[in-house]
Formats: C-alpha cells, structure tokens, sequence
C-alpha cells in the first residue's frame, strides 16, 4: 500500500525522482508530464504548486511558478487535474509549495485531497516543525500522507534525530543551504557532511536534492543515499519549447546512466 | 492582554516562524541569544553613545504651532526626519549591526525600499567596516536615485530585484535568498517589525527608543507623560510600533497607524494591507497580507516606496485583531498634499512614507485640547523629484 515504504524496501539501486512545476509550461499538461517521466524511469516524483513568492527558489523554478501562476494554476484545478493520476501514475508522488497557499485552502482540505488524489507525501519547506507536530501531525496520519523535512549541513545532530522521529518517508537531504538550481560541488566538506549523515544511521531513508543535474552528479550523491531529487535541471528542459514530452526519455536515461535500472 | 510577543513567538494569533530549514540556524541562533545580547549591559551603554553621538538623539519632541492652529489641537511632532541619515531606520540598523558583531558576522545583507533603511544599513557597515550587499527593487531604485547613489559612496553593493513587482517584497525575497545562500557568515539585518521571530520584536525594540523619548518629552511640555492620539505611517511598522511601544499599555492613549492607500483602497492600485489583506504568512511569519483567494500574494501600490508593501507585521496585525490600534489610510494624494502642507506651514519636508501619517489629521475632528503626537518619521530630500513632478513646481 504504501508507494514510498515500497520503493525505498525493494529499490535496488538509487531512486531518482524529479521535480516539476505544475502548470509549466502549459496548464494542462501535469498528467502528461507525469506519465512519460515514469515511463522514462523516474522513480518518485515531486510536483510543485506555484507559489509567487518563492524564496527557497532560484531563477529557473522561480520564472516556472510565475508562469504557471500566469497560466491559471491554483490549487483547486491541480486537485482537478490530479483526480485521474492514479490511472496513469503507479510511482510515489509528492506534492511540493509552500505554506500560504496550503493554509488559504486549508490544511485539512489539502491533506484530504492530497490523499483522494492517490498523493503519498508533502513537501511544504516553510511549515515550521512545531506548528506540523502540534496542528497538522493527526491530519497527514490521518491521511496517511508523509510529511517531508529538510536537513542542510548545518542543521543540528538534534534537530536531525528529531526530523528522524517525526519523518514516514524519507529526509530530504540538502548537499548545502542554497536556493534550487545551484550546481553540486561535492567538495570535502560535503563528503563529510554526507558521511556524517550516513553514520547516524537515521530510520528513514535519505535522498540528496538541490544541486542534482547529471549523471555525475546523481552518481554522487548516491555513494552516500538512497536517491536524489533533480529539479531544475528538468524544469529548464520543461522550457525549451515544444516537443519537451519527447525529450524525456533521452533526459532520464542520460541522468541514470547506461546499466541503471 | 498583553501587546508582546510570547515565549513561543506569537502575538495572539500572529507571529511565529515560518523558514526553509536552510533559515533555521541562523534564525535560531539569533533567536537563542539576541535578549542576553540586547539586555547586556555594554550592549546598553555602547547602543546608547552610538544613539546619542552618532544619530543625534534625542530626537526633538517639536510642537508645529501652525499646523496645531490649522487643526486645533496641540500637534507635537517627534522629529526622526532629525537623525542621521534621515528617518528611524538608523536606530534599528545600529542596533542589529551590534547584534551582528556580537555573534561573530562578517557580511551584511539587507532590503530597501525607499532607500532609508539600506543607507542606514550601509552606513553603519561603513562605521564597524563590515562588508555590505543591499536589495532594492528596480522600481525604487529608480525612484529613490540619491539613496542609492549614498549607499554606493558607503561602499555597499547594491543589488536589483527584477523579480515580480520589482519593489520591497521582491528586495525581500533576494535578501532572503541571499541568506540561504550564505548560511554561515551572513546576517540579515530586516529593516522593518516585518520576518520570522524573533526579528519584529528585535526591530520593535530597537525603535522603542521613540516612544521613550517621546514620554519624558510630553511630560516636560505638558506635564503629563501620555498624549490623546498617537500617529504613524505603515509600511512594514517598524516606525509604527516605535512610536507606540511604550504607549501600548495606556489605554486611554488612541494609537492610529496609516497605511498607503494608493490611488485609492477600492482601486486595485493600494497598499491599505488591513482593509484588502487576510491572514497569511508572508517573509516568514503568520499576519495580514494581500493576496488572491488560492494564497498568491497581490502586488501592492503606492507612491511612497516605503509603504509599498503587501503586508504588516505580526504585532501590528494582533493590535489591528485586538483593536488596540486603529488602521486607517491615506491615497497618493491626500498624502502629497500633507506633506505639501507641512512644508508651507512649518519649513519641514517630510518624506512621502510619513506625510502619511500627517494626512490623517485632516480626518480627525478635535474638540480642543488634544494632545497629538505624529511621527515624523524621515525626511522628504529622497523624495524631492517625486513631489516636484507630482506639484509640477
Ligand atoms: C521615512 C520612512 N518612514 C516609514 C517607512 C516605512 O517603514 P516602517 O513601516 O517599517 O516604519 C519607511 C520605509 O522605508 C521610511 O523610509
């Protein structure tokens, strides 16, 4: 039953998911991008609903929000749009925004329909740990939908075990505190931050995010997780003009490498 | 009821912190240390000096003899406009800078909007020598040209926000980035009571030092330590809840706080955030903020750069729910008329953000007797291209 658990238990090798923003480039088109990335390979994935003021963000999936913001998405159509993902997606999905939209639809509304939708887990980076533990921890059990934390390298080994404790899918490892879209630079440092990391021996399964653009950089991460998040480096092909479904396949295979599965 | 934050960082229902995990350390740390810091004595004494010999204060408690005439009542103004470098935004600036060196930072990060509290900000980076970065939107970096040609001479390095309405928000938003970016050196110093706790009540604190004055001033003009009306202009509300703070347990004292209403609260050009905004978060706490109904944030509208901005603080939000202060606003133009107005009757050009809070008093009706006090809370030289265009002088 439950998509994450089952991926990261029966996962050989590393997990790939991808990150897109929903409603970019075209409003309608987050099934269809959905179905060729898991027909492409991906094993997860993460769609974002737009937010106009994204401060986690970079520039690329900056200018995706805004236009998809411009395009009409809300809320409201993605659950529309997502009422029929079971009958085209079999792999986890996540949903990824922040706060204040989720709050103006209501957090039980958003967990509800999250959960109607076949979603498995939310990624909302501005919810602060206390406010989900004290509001919102019954609605997402209650849901069965994973809530997703964040750690960078310098968030405390405390605050790590906590994030540990109150995860059910998986912990989003940053390789450093950046914005999306930077490229990973898998320096000293972060060997031994990602090292440090994989000797605590956390309950939950790891995938490294932010920074992840290539096979080279997707292979790296996985030295130290069980997978990795690529997002902006997807999006700026979402971009590039008509005919970007078509050039999934080549986008995934080239980040898996040959062999992966 | 009390008007301060809690232990956990809410006023009412307001306030909170609401960061990227990439934002936590240092929001944190900042958080975990910045009473120890503030309350210290040699903090104290080296904030006061600094207040004292390098901004001026106090600043004066001015009776405007001709506007209280005009009006009928007696108008004090507390003078900001006095400080050094222009507005209130210098006493905050010192402060957070102190903050900053106490916990070890070496790069400064800050947003403008009118300019004010980025050349403040960089003013102070020139006196301790720390390096600084100040976002302004596009927008205000045409409309207030002198402050961005005084923060360059300081050595600061401003930044263009192109991003949504090229104003304070989008500057916000860069800065906050940046901090993301620069997770370790870096500290962000907020210009307004605006951020996730524990910055408005750092910022509030810091500007608390006006209504302080403001007390023993009144009372050695008057006798009486407390006035009838208290009035300042909303942007974020750092010089709103100055102006307040030490008036917030009086509550025979009316506290009036203006916002822009732009080209008119009904127009969908305004910045009047209590009439057209909902609770939300935004810049990392729980307020009240203009925004669509799916929780996009609306971009604001006025003429005065520093009030142009989608939201208020969290105090100010719980003072609006609690009604302990009233929220009212001013367009462009009753706003450009006031100014006008204090310029005519008293010498004083006061900037666009502040004659706000002047334009008010043309809606209030007095008895006679009243005591009045109107934060003036910068100066109006930034602004000068925008009232001559606006007067055609
Ligand atoms: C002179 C002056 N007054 C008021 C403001 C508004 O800010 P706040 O509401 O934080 O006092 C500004 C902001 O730039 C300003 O420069």
């Amino acid at each position: 039953m439950n998509r994450l658990k089952h991926l990261f238990e029966h996962k050989k090798g590393p997990a790939l998911s991808i990150y897109f923003t929903a409603g970019y480039p075209e409003l309608n088109a987050t099934l269809d991008i959905a179905e060729a990335l898991e027909k492409a390979g991906a094993d997860f994935l993460e769609i974002g609903f737009p937010y106009s003021d994204p401060v986690a963000d970079g520039p690329v999936i900056q200018e995706s929000s805004q236009k998809a913001l411009d395009n009409g998405m809300t809320l409201e159509i993605l659950f529309k749009q997502l009422k029929d993902l079971r009958k085209r997606v079999t792999i986890p999905v996540m949903l990824m925004g922040y706060v204040n939209p989720v709050l103006q639809y209501g957090v039980e509304n958003f967990c509800r329909d999250a959960a109607k939708a076949g979603v498995d887990g939310v990624i909302v980076p501005d919810l602060p740990m206390y406010e989900y533990e004290e509001l919102y921890s019954e609605c997402f059990a209650k849901h069965q939908l994973s809530n997703i934390f964040l750690v960078t390298p310098q968030t405390s080994e405390e605050r790590i075990r906590k994030i540990d404790s109150l995860s059910n899918g998986f912990i989003y490892l940053l390789s450093s505190s950046s914005t999306t879209g930077k490229n990973l630079s898998v320096s000293q440092n972060v060997e031994d931050y990602f090292k440090r990391i994989k000797s605590m021996n956390l309950d939950n399964p790891v995938v490294i995010g932010f920074g992840i653009s290539d096979h080279e950089s997707f292979q790296k991460a996985n030295q130290y997780a069980n997978g990795a998040i690529v997002g902006s480096a997807f999006v700026k092909l979402l971009g590039s003009g008509d005919g970007y479904l078509e050039k999934i396949p080549e986008f995934i295979r080239k980040i898996k490498g040959s062999g992966v599965s | 009821m009390s008007y301060h934050v809690n232990e956990k960082g809410y006023y009412g229902d307001f306030g909170g912190a609401y960061i990227p995990e990439m934002l936590y350390p240092n929001v944190e740390e900042l958080r975990r240390n910045y009473l120890q810091i503030i309350n210290d004595e040699s903090f104290k004494k080296e904030f006061e000096l600094l207040l004292k010999d390098y901004v001026g204060r106090p600043s004066p408690l001015y009776h405007a003899r001709r506007l209280s005439e005009r009006y009928g009542a007696t108008i004090y103004l507390k003078r900001e406009d006095l400080n050094h470098t222009g507005a209130h935004k210098i006493n905050n600036a010192i402060g957070q800078i102190m903050v900053a060196e106490r916990l070890g930072k070496k790069r400064i990060i800050a947003e403008t909007g009118a300019g004010q509290h980025g050349v403040a900000t960089a003013t102070v980076c020139a006196l301790r020598g720390l390096e600084c970065v100040v976002y302004m939107g596009e927008i205000d970096i045409k409309r207030q040209a002198p402050n961005v040609a005084r923060m360059k001479m300081m050595g600061a390095t401003v930044v263009p926000a192109t991003s949504g309405s090229k104003t304070l928000k989008d500057a916000t938003n860069e800065a906050m980035r940046d901090w993301i970016n620069n997770p370790v050196d870096t500290h962000y110093i907020i210009g307004s009571a605006v951020g996730p706790h524990p910055y408005p009540d750092m910022v509030a604190r810091f500007q608390s030092i006006i209504s302080e004055e403001t007390r023993w001033q009144l009372k050695e003009k008057t006798g009486k330590e407390t006035a009838d009306y208290v009035l300042a202009c909303v942007g974020g509300g750092s010089n709103a809840i100055g102006m307040f703070y030490h008036f917030l347990d009086d509550e025979d004292v009316k506290l009036i706080a203006v916002e822009a209403a732009g080209l008119g609260v009904d127009s969908g050009e305004s910045a009047a955030t209590t009439v057209l905004g909902k609770e939300g978060v935004l810049h990392g706490s729980r307020s009240i903020l203009m925004q669509t109904p799916d929780g996009q944030v609306v971009e604001p509208y006025s003429i005065s750069a520093g009030l142009d901005y989608p939201g208020i603080g969290p105090q100010h939000a719980h003072l609006f729910k609690s009604k302990r202060a009233s929220y009212v606003s001013a367009t462009d133009d009753e706003a450009m008329q006031a100014g006008l107005l204090l310029t005519r009757l008293e010498g004083i050009i006061p900037a666009i953000e502040s004659s706000h809070a002047l334009a008010h008093l043309e809606k209030m009706s007095f008895k006679g007797g009243e005591t009045v006090v109107v934060c003036l809370s910068g100066r109006g030289d930034k602004d000068l291209d925008t009232y001559i265009r606006y007067f055609g002088l």
